[in-house]
């Protein structure tokens, strides 16, 4: 089977997240006020093949430890759906 | 005999020729290594040096921790061979786990480029035997993701363990406790953001990278 993924990742609490803080920053001279909890990471979208969701999510979580993320620095949320 | 000194070279490194050329100016030999090379040869020390490995895509240094070379290249510092990586290369050995942390953007979200004072903490390492405690060094930095972090565990391991090698005067990029490079528990593997090789000629302004660039070399 195929499986749409899309894998979040953002920095993990705690570490610095300069792009998010200059980015809330710069919202109130924009006219945007209310807004707070800015923070800046990155989206991994592919598919990949696996018998079930369960071995598809597994695969991803791999992929996700050894490669996409640094996980000192980063946290990641993933999603895997059936591909349409 | 000269120490042999392998410089990594991926696709993007940009400082390999600097530490090709502080190598040969204090009299050791130095050769390229192709990042797609299995092995490193006879070399007696590895530098992995600055730039962009790889585009820095993704993060920095990880895809560079892929390449073939560093297979054999964790196998020489797991024998205790000198290993020393500068910035790119310094995220390069904490992506593949050699070191412990991380490098993330600097506090600021600035890129620095700039002459920073060191101060030599810890003489245990390959990198600075032959200087000594509170030795002040003049030395570049050049860096966009140079603010090294870790978590408390580690950071007091780092001290305790006396694996702090180089602190900045002035923390010029957030690092935890101003840490500018670190080595591994046996002290043959180091990373460090600042650039030694870049201080070795007076035309450069400073040559206080040359007594971390010997220690290496003194092997």
């Amino acid at each position: 089977m195929r499986f749409d993924v899309l894998v979040e990742t953002r920095p993990r609490p705690g570490i610095a997240d300069p792009e998010g803080a200059t980015i809330e920053r710069s919202l109130p001279a924009l006219g945007f006020g209310g807004i707070e909890g800015v923070t800046v990471g990155k989206a991994f979208r592919f598919t990949v093949d696996a018998p079930d969701e369960p071995a598809a999510r597994s695969r991803v979580r791999d992929v996700c430890d050894r490669f996409l993320t640094n996980p000192v620095i980063e946290d990641a949320d993933i999603s895997v759906s059936e591909a349409s | 005999m000269p120490t042999r000194v392998g410089v990594v070279l991926f696709p993007g490194s940009n400082c390999e020729q600097d530490a090709i050329e502080a190598v040969e100016g204090l009299g050791g030999e130095a050769r390229v290594l192709w990042h797609a090379d299995a092995s490193i040869g006879d070399a007696d020390a590895v530098v992995v040096p600055g730039g962009f490995a790889h585009g820095d895509y993704l993060r920095p240094g990880a895809i560079a921790r892929f390449s073939p070379v560093m297979d054999a290249v964790a196998d020489f510092a797991r024998d205790g061979g000198p290993v020393v990586g500068i910035c790119n290369g310094f995220q390069v050995l904490t992506e593949c786990g050699l070191l412990p942390g991380a490098l993330q953007k600097n506090a600021g979200l600035k890129f620095v480029c700039t002459q920073v004072d060191l101060e030599v903490t810890s003489t245990r390492s390959v990198l600075t035997r032959g200087a000594a405690v509170g030795q002040k060094l003049r030395i570049p930095i050049n860096h966009f993701e140079g603010n090294y972090t870790c978590d408390q565990r580690t950071a007091d391991q780092l001290r305790d363990e006396d694996r702090i090698v180089v602190r900045y005067v002035d923390n010029p990029n957030g690092s935890v406790d101003g840490i500018a490079g670190i080595s591994n528990s046996d002290g043959n593997v180091v990373g460090l953001m600042p650039h030694p090789e870049r201080a070795c000629h007076p035309l450069l302004g400073s040559e206080d990278g040359k007594v971390l660039i010997g220690s290496l070399l003194a092997g």
